[in-house]
């Protein structure tokens, strides 16, 4: 535990010295976002109708931009070698830096996306449920994310195959976290909804440190 | 306790064969290293010699032979061994974005142990990085950088080291002070395996030439 703690607060710190690199994938998340409205033209009911498909696409596209560095950049400093030479186990440490993607990325989304929301003519309490299904499926998608980053480590083009395996293995999050916006148009159980979000996020959590720790092992052959 | 077990060695390798691309990079290669004392690695460009470190700390999988540290097979308990090691690549492994200190103290944590600050300061003395302590690492110099990771394998307190051309961009002051910790780890009792071109300036150092 004292491993991970210390791995996690390391590159919040990386993070925290550079934070233009947060910063750029923030401001990506409100342009594109802000670019449907603008691109579709004033239909209240057309926008409202949209906004969670929109928000959680771009949420997506946001997350999986600074993925490209998780692993990439320890790899290239000889960091990696360290944490492979760690003595505790090296699913925690990815577990470690997913945790960390997700501090900086994640969770700065689940508080963008109601004031994004606004936007989109979203009523308050959709803003709170595209607010809860996103803290409960941003994890996920750092997950998934984190594997794809350690499969396409050191492999060039290595942003583009990323982005191409974690988006379709994303997919039952979007429909999930999209679908549990719209369940206060169409009477569903929201809490039904969320339940699936965090059952997916535990199945991630319970498959993809394993897998990682095998690419990671593979990477540093 | 029964005399045989004191003339076992502390790393016994035995028939060690390893593959790189499907090329045969060594075969059958054994040694063994007792207390206090210091393999030097020779041998040519693409001899072998990482491939061979990268080996014994389980980075690269042998594709033979056995390593034994005490009599046991180290690919038991992986996680133990790797708590006995203190590497130190042809890559630094050291963060630009943070001071040298918060890299050492860093690296400390990450091996799961509580970082105390007086080993903390006789590292940075034996490499005289005192004054550097609080200066990123990405303002440093190549040789400056080396100290760092340097004192980084010291403050490990493990005891067996694995080097990686460890004189690589260091100054003849800063040579002189790593064999003076080298030869401080080998009098406590410490291994080290070394790949090298340059002498490492041990007395009694032995050598294994690997030939591509």
């Amino acid at each position: 535990m004292t491993g991970f703690l210390a791995l996690l607060s390391r590159d919040l710190r990386l993070v925290w010295r550079r934070p233009g690199d947060v910063a750029v994938v923030l401001a990506f998340f409100v342009v594109a976002t802000v670019l449907f409205p603008l691109g579709i033209g004033p239909q209240a009911n057309i926008l409202a109708r949209i906004a969670a498909g929109v928000l959680w696409c771009t949420a997506l596209f946001a997350s999986m931009l600074s993925l490209d560095r998780l692993f990439a950049a320890d790899h290239e400093d000889g960091s990696l070698d360290l944490l492979l030479l760690a003595p505790w186990p090296l699913e925690l440490a990815a577990l470690a830096k997913c945790a960390a993607h997700w501090i900086v990325t994640g969770l700065p989304l689940v508080v963008l996306a109601p004031l994004l929301g606004v936007s989109f003519g979203l009523p308050p309490e959709a803003l709170i449920a595209l607010a809860a299904a996103l803290l409960v499926g941003t994890p996920t998608l750092s997950l998934i994310g984190g594997l794809a980053a350690a499969l396409t480590l050191g492999a060039r083009r290595g942003g583009a195959l990323l982005a191409l395996l974690a988006l379709p293995l994303c997919v039952p999050t979007l429909i999930f976290g999209a679908a549990a916006i719209d369940t206060l148009m169409t009477g569903e159980d929201l809490l039904a909804h969320i339940a699936i979000l965090a059952a997916l996020a535990l199945v991630a959590l319970a498959t993809t440190p394993w897998a990682m720790a095998a690419a990671l092992r593979q990477a540093g052959e | 306790m029964a005399p045989a077990l004191l003339d076992v060695p502390l790393l016994d390798v035995a028939d060690l064969a390893c593959r790189r691309g499907g090329r045969p990079v060594f075969d059958r290669l054994s040694f063994a290293l007792g207390a206090g004392e210091l393999l030097a690695l020779t041998g040519r460009n693409g001899s072998g010699k990482t491939t061979l470190l990268r080996a014994l700390a389980l980075l690269v999988r042998p594709e033979a032979g056995t390593i034994l540290w005490r009599g046991t097979d180290v690919q038991d308990d992986p996680e133990t061994w790797r708590g006995r090691l203190a590497w130190l690549g042809h890559l630094d492994g050291l963060k630009g974005d943070l001071t040298v200190r918060e890299n050492l103290l860093g690296a400390e944590r990450l091996r799961g142990r509580p970082a105390a600050d007086d080993r903390l300061d006789l590292a940075l003395v034996a490499f005289d990085l005192n004054a550097l302590a609080h200066r990123p690492v990405r303002t440093l110099s190549a040789g400056q950088r080396r100290r760092t990771a340097l004192a980084r394998v010291l403050l490990t307190q493990a005891p067996l080291w694995l080097l990686d051309e460890p004189l690589n961009a260091l100054d003849a002051p800063a040579q002189q002070a790593f064999r003076t910790v080298l030869q401080q780890h080998l009098t406590h009792g410490g291994l080290a395996i070394a790949a090298t071109h340059a002498d490492l300036g041990v007395p009694g150092a032995r050598t294994l030439e690997l030939s591509a």
